[in-house]
C-alpha cells in the first residue's frame, strides 16, 4: 500500500504566541516546532498500516529549508521518504493546490492530513484536495481498518460517532482515535540514523496562486482579575453567576 | 446579488447553530444592501422559523442526504449558490460546515475563510475577523477573490430575530450523483449533550484523582443542562472519551458558562476554551495558572465544593 501523509510544521502546543511589531506575521524566533499533533497520529496510523500490509509511506510538506528536522523527525518515526514542496504556504487554498499536484504525480491508495493545523487553524486543505482531485473524503476520522482496496472508518460528528466506509484511493483527515497518545511512536537512536539517508526530495512550487491573505493578528484583550470566592461561600459563586454575569 | 446560507438541520429540526448563522448571514447581506437567501437540504417541518431570523427567501431542497455525503452535499449546496448568484455563502463551523465548506469555494474558484467571529468589516475586497492559533490569537483575513464561502465559528456571534413576513418560499430539485462514501451506522453518545452546541459546560481534569469520581460532574452538568468534558491527561489514560478532550489538541469550545474543576490551566488546555464567556476555576493549588484565566475561583477541595455547589445550585433552581 502506496500512503501519503500530509505533514504541517507548526509551534509547540506550550509556545506562547506573538507578531511581528507591525502586527502583520507570527513571530517565530525562539519557537520549537513539532509535527502538526493531528498529522502525528495520521503518520503513526500510517506507518502501522504499512507493517500490516507492505508497502510504503511518504510524507510531505510545503516549507521552506527551516521545516527540514521535522520532516527528519518523520522519517526518524518510520516513514520511508520525505517530499518537500519549497515555498512560504501562505493560504489554504495554495498549499491545498501543490498538494494536490504531488499526489496527481505519484499513485497513492491512501492520503492521510490532520483534521487542521493547531497554528492557523483552517481545517480545509483536506477537504479542499478531495474536490481538486474528486477523492473520497472522511473527514474528524478516529478509526480506520483497510481489507484489500475497502476501507472502514470511524468518524466524529457532533454528539457521537458514524460508521463509514469507501474504496481506495481516499483521502481522510484524522485525528486522536486513529490511534492513541499512547502509541505515538518516539524515535530511537536507529531511527534518527537511518533516517539522515533516507531520501527527502525537493519541489519547485507549481504555482502561486493564492486566494486569502492574512492582514494583521491580535492577541485576546487580556481577562479582568478572577474574582476569588471563599471555598464554603459557593451559595455567592451561584449568586455571581446568576446576576452579575449572568450565565444561570 | 444575494448572501445565500446553509441552514443545517438534522432529522428534520434545525440545529441550535441554526439561529446564530442566519442571524450572522441576516446581519452580513444588510451591512452589503443584499438580499439574505437561506437554504436547508432534506424534509422539515420548520422551514416557517427561518423567516424569524431576517431571511428573505428560503431555498428548500428536499432530497435527503446522508451527513457523510461530503461530495453530495457540496454539490447540492453549490447550485443553489449559482442559481442565486450569489457571492458570499456562508455556514457554520459544524463538522459538516467544515467539510463541505471548502469544497465549496474549490467547486465555485471562491476564497474561504474559516472561524470567522464578526460579520464581515468591509466587502471588496472582503475583511472579516477570525480566530486563529487555537484562540490565542484573532487575526484580519482578506479575500482575493469577489466569491467567499465563510465558515462561523460557533457561539460567537448573538442571535436576534428580524421577522420578515414577506419570506418568499421555493424548492430547488437536485439530482443526486453517487455517493462516493457510505454510512453503515451512527452511535449516539449517550444521552450526552453535545459539546459544540452546549451552552454550559463542566469539565474536570486529573484533580478528581479517578474515573469513578465523575458522578458528581455528570449531576452538576445534569443540573445546568450542560455538557461534559474533560482536559487532555484524563482522556490519555482512559478516565474519558476523546470526545470529551477540549483543549488545542482536542475540541475548541466557546460556550456561555466553563466550569473547570481540578485542571491547572496549562496553556494548552485553555487555548482550546478561553472563548467561553465565562470561566470559573475549582482548584486545590492557589497558584494554578487556571486562576489567571477565570472569572469567578476557588480554591477548594473539589471533592467537597462540588457537592456543595450542587446543593446551592438545587437551592437556586428552586428559588427562580
Amino acid at each position: 500500500m502506496n500512503i501519503l501523509v500530509c505533514i504541517s510544521h507548526v509551534p509547540d502546543t506550550t509556545s506562547r504566541i506573538d507578531f511581528s511589531d507591525d502586527k502583520t506575521s507570527f513571530k517565530s524566533e525562539g519557537i520549537q516546532f513539532i509535527i502538526n499533533p493531528y498529522d502525528e497520529f495520521g503518520l503513526t496510523k500510517a506507518i502501522n498500516l504499512r507493517n500490516e500490509h507492505g508497502g510504503k509511506v511518504t510524507v510531505v510538506h510545503y516549507g521552506t529549508s527551516s521545516s527540514e528536522p521535522t520532516l527528519r523527525k518523520a522519517l526518524a518515526i518510520g516513514a520511508d521518504e520525505a517530499i518537500r514542496i519549497d515555498g512560504h504556504p501562505k493560504d489554504s487554498f495554495s498549499v491545498a493546490s501543490e498538494l494536490a499536484k504531488v499526489i496527481e504525480t505519484n499513485q497513492y491508495d491512501l492520503i492521510i492530513a490532520g483534521r487542521e493545523s493547531i497554528d492557523y487553524n483552517g481545517g480545509a486543505v483536506p477537504a479542499m484536495i478531495a474536490e481538486m482531485l474528486d477523492l473520497p473524503f472522511v473527514n474528524a476520522c478516529t478509526g480506520l481498518e483497510i481489507e484489500a482496496k475497502e476501507a472502514k472508518m470511524e468518524r466524529e460528528i457532533e454528539g457521537g460517532k458514524e460508521f463509514v466506509h469507501a474504496t481506495l484511493p481516499l483521502l481522510i483527515a484524522g485525528q486522536k482515535g486513529l490511534v492513541e497518545e499512547a502509541d505515538l511512536i518516539i524515535p530511537n537512536m536507529r531511527g534518527i540514523m537511518t533516517a539522515r539517508t533516507k531520501p527527502l526530495s525537493v519541489r519547485d512550487l507549481s504555482s502561486n496562486g493564492i486566494k486569502c491573505t492574512s492582514l494583521s493578528f491580535e492577541k485576546p484583550q487580556p481577562k479582568q482579575a478572577c474574582t476569588m470566592i471563599d471555598a464554603g461561600n459557593e451559595k455567592e459563586l451561584v449568586t455571581l453567576l446568576h446576576q452579575e454575569a449572568k450565565v444561570l | 446579488m444575494s448572501v445565500v446560507v446553509y441552514a443545517e438541520s438534522s432529522n428534520g429540526l434545525f440545529k441550535k447553530g441554526a439561529a446564530e448563522i442566519l442571524t450572522y448571514a441576516y446581519k452580513t447581506a444588510k451591512s452589503l444592501n443584499m438580499k439574505c437567501v437561506a437554504v436547508t437540504l432534506g424534509s422539515t417541518n420548520e422551514l416557517q422559523q427561518l423567516s424569524k431570523y431576517g431571511i428573505d427567501k428560503v431555498v428548500s431542497i428536499n432530497t435527503d442526504f446522508d451527513i457523510c455525503d461530503n461530495k453530495g452535499i457540496a454539490e447540492a449546496l453549490s447550485k443553489v449558490i449559482e442559481e442565486e448568484s450569489a457571492n458570499i455563502f456562508i455556514l457554520s463551523n459544524s463538522n459538516t460546515g467544515k467539510t463541505v465548506g471548502p469544497r465549496i469555494s474549490v467547486k465555485l474558484d471562491a476564497s474561504f475563510i474559516s472561524n470567522a467571529v464578526e460579520i464581515p468589516q468591509s466587502h471588496n475586497p472582503l475583511i472579516v475577523k477570525k480566530k486563529s492559533f487555537s484562540g490565542k490569537a484573532f487575526e484580519l483575513a482578506q479575500s482575493i477573490n469577489e466569491k467567499v464561502v465563510i465558515a462561523l465559528s460557533p457561539n460567537a456571534f448573538h442571535i436576534a430575530e428580524n421577522p420578515n413576513s414577506d419570506c418568499e418560499f421555493s424548492t430547488f430539485e437536485i439530482d443526486k450523483s453517487n455517493q462516493n462514501v457510505n454510512s453503515s451506522g451512527i452511535e449516539k453518545a449517550q444521552g450526552k449533550m453535545s459539546l459544540a452546541e452546549a451552552e454550559t459546560v463542566v469539565s474536570a481534569g486529573r484533580g478528581l484523582k479517578g474515573p469513578e469520581n465523575w458522578n458528581m460532574i455528570e449531576e452538576l452538568a445534569d443540573l445546568l443542562d450542560a455538557g461534559t468534558a474533560c482536559s487532555k491527561p484524563v482522556s490519555d489514560i482512559g478516565w474519558r472519551p476523546h470526545s470529551e478532550h477540549v483543549g488545542q489538541t482536542g475540541k475548541a469550545i466557546a460556550p456561555n458558562l466553563y466550569i473547570a474543576i481540578g485542571i491547572s490551566g496549562a496553556i494548552q488546555h485553555l487555548a482550546g476554551v478561553n472563548s467561553s464567556k465565562i470561566m470559573v476555576a475549582i482548584n486545590t493549588d492557589p497558584d494554578a495558572p487556571f486562576f489567571k484565566a477565570a472569572d469567578y475561583g476557588i480554591v477548594g477541595d473539589a471533592f467537597e465544593v462540588v457537592p456543595r455547589l450542587i446543593d446551592e445550585i438545587k437551592r437556586f433552581k428552586s428559588a427562580n
